[in-house]
């Protein structure tokens, strides 16, 4: 009880590599090629990105902390839909609170929301990770991959918003040419090829950084 | 008839689940490394959302819409449980796809060795699960969602081995260091999506 409160709060060496890992070394998306089903069709915006960054964070560590509650008592030949049906109900919760908060954006997300059921970042993790680690480090896996996976959604979204429309946030940043300005709107930019360009480049930056990275095929 | 139609090559061209919407990327990209294995995972694909998209929509129509239970009773005619359903759709698909898969197992012993770990895999790909959403979200009929389910499944099947076919191909390539493998399989992936914007605007 007499513990020093600076150290709960502070996490250990473990802890930090288990959070930071995903973001550049590990990333789920520019690596474990995990979850870019529901992502880049979000990323026209980057509100809707931030947005569905925060729901599949939020919910890739809820249900790695109730999977690694639970991974004791889970039958291994039912695991799946065990996972499936606590990923499921969490994906409706946060569907739920979307659409009570943030009507407009959810109304943009559509189906997406609910697509993040089939997020292989979830289902992933909680197999992978979940299934053999403790309840505190599972939640930081998840928060970690959740932040790995917001940050490239967050880059995709910020270029495409910028060039594409010029704007951010909705808030017009260069004056476009048809208003009298200088800036001539990249259409591609909108269009869903600009996504994978994106990806591509950051694959590309991130491996020419990092060569061990780098696969052959 | 003529809908039907259009309907079907709206959603096998112009709106490609893998190439318009991203829907079924993890499987896309993972499993595009050899045309026969694609053939495998498209057909399955195939088969699995054209028997669950219509189901999904029966189980709509009939159980979680504003009203769908006066069948049952008049007192049900306020009841709203369309809340419920991802989670009863993604059971429906993994219940399907149990069935599917015990049932090929029976029938059809050498497409199931075939087909092999990809079954299993089909539960969790997007493609399926979205277009039963985007059953809902344009209120198909039953009709209209089969047309709608097997079309997705082919426009799937078709971008996987067109893929597939490619990255066979580009192993005689130099590809800069950095962008082997998963890079340049994006770009090639954004430049068959923008092939497949030009059949925009078809209509029958």
């Amino acid at each position: 009880m007499n513990e020093d409160p600076k150290k709960v709060l502070l996490m250990n060496e473990e802890q930090k590599k288990v959070l930071l890992d995903p973001l550049f070394d590990n990333n789920p998306i520019a690596l474990q090629v995990l979850g870019i089903c529901s992502a880049l069709a979000v990323t026209t915006k980057l509100e809707t990105a931030l947005v569905m960054a925060l729901a599949v964070t939020v919910v890739v560590a809820l249900s790695n902390l109730s999977v690694s509650l639970l991974r004791n008592y889970i039958p291994p030949s039912i695991r799946i839909i065990v996972q499936l049906t606590i990923i499921a109900s969490l994906v409706i919760v946060t569907d739920q609170v979307l659409k009570a908060f943030v009507f407009e954006t959810s109304k943009k997300l559509s189906v997406f929301v609910g697509l993040i059921i089939t997020n292989c970042i979830v289902m992933g993790r909680a197999e992978a990770f979940a299934m053999q680690n403790g309840p505190k480090e599972s939640f930081i896996d998840g928060i970690g991959n959740g932040l790995g996976y917001g940050l490239v959604l967050i880059v995709v979204g910020f270029f495409r918003e910028l060039l594409g429309s010029g704007s951010l946030f909705g808030y017009q940043v260069f004056s476009l040419a048809n208003e009298g300005g200088w800036y001539q709107p990249n259409g591609l930019f909108v269009l869903s090829p600009a996504a994978f360009f994106l990806i591509a480049m950051i694959i590309w930056a991130l491996r020419t950084w990092k060569p061990e990275q780098v696969t052959e095929d | 008839m003529e809908d039907l139609m259009s309907l079907a090559v709206k959603a096998i061209f112009v709106e490609n689940m893998a190439l318009a919407f991203f829907l079924g990327m993890c499987s896309f990209l993972a499993v595009s490394k050899k045309v026969e294995t694609a053939i495998g995972l498209g057909a399955a694909v195939v088969f699995v959302v054209g028997l669950c998209t219509p189901l999904s929509n029966l189980v709509y129509n009939y159980v979680l819409k504003e009203g769908a239970l006066t069948w049952l009773s008049e007192d049900f005619a306020t009841v709203d449980l369309s809340f419920l359903n991802f989670l009863c759709f993604i059971g429906l698909i993994a219940a399907t796809v149990q069935v599917v898969e015990m049932a090929i197992d029976k029938f059809a012993p050498a497409l199931y060795s075939a087909l092999g770990v990809f079954l299993p895999l089909i539960a969790v790909n997007c493609a399926i699960l979205g277009s039963a959403l985007f059953m809902v979200e344009r209120d198909y009929t039953l009709v209209e969602s089969t047309v709608f389910g097997v079309g997705s499944g082919l426009g799937f099947m078709l971008a996987i081995i067109a893929l597939a076919a490619i990255r066979e191909k580009m192993r005689y390539s130099n590809v800069p260091q950095g962008l082997r493998g998963l890079g340049i399989t994006f770009i090639i992936t954004g430049l068959m999506a923008l092939g497949f914007m030009s059949f925009a605007g078809i209509q029958l």
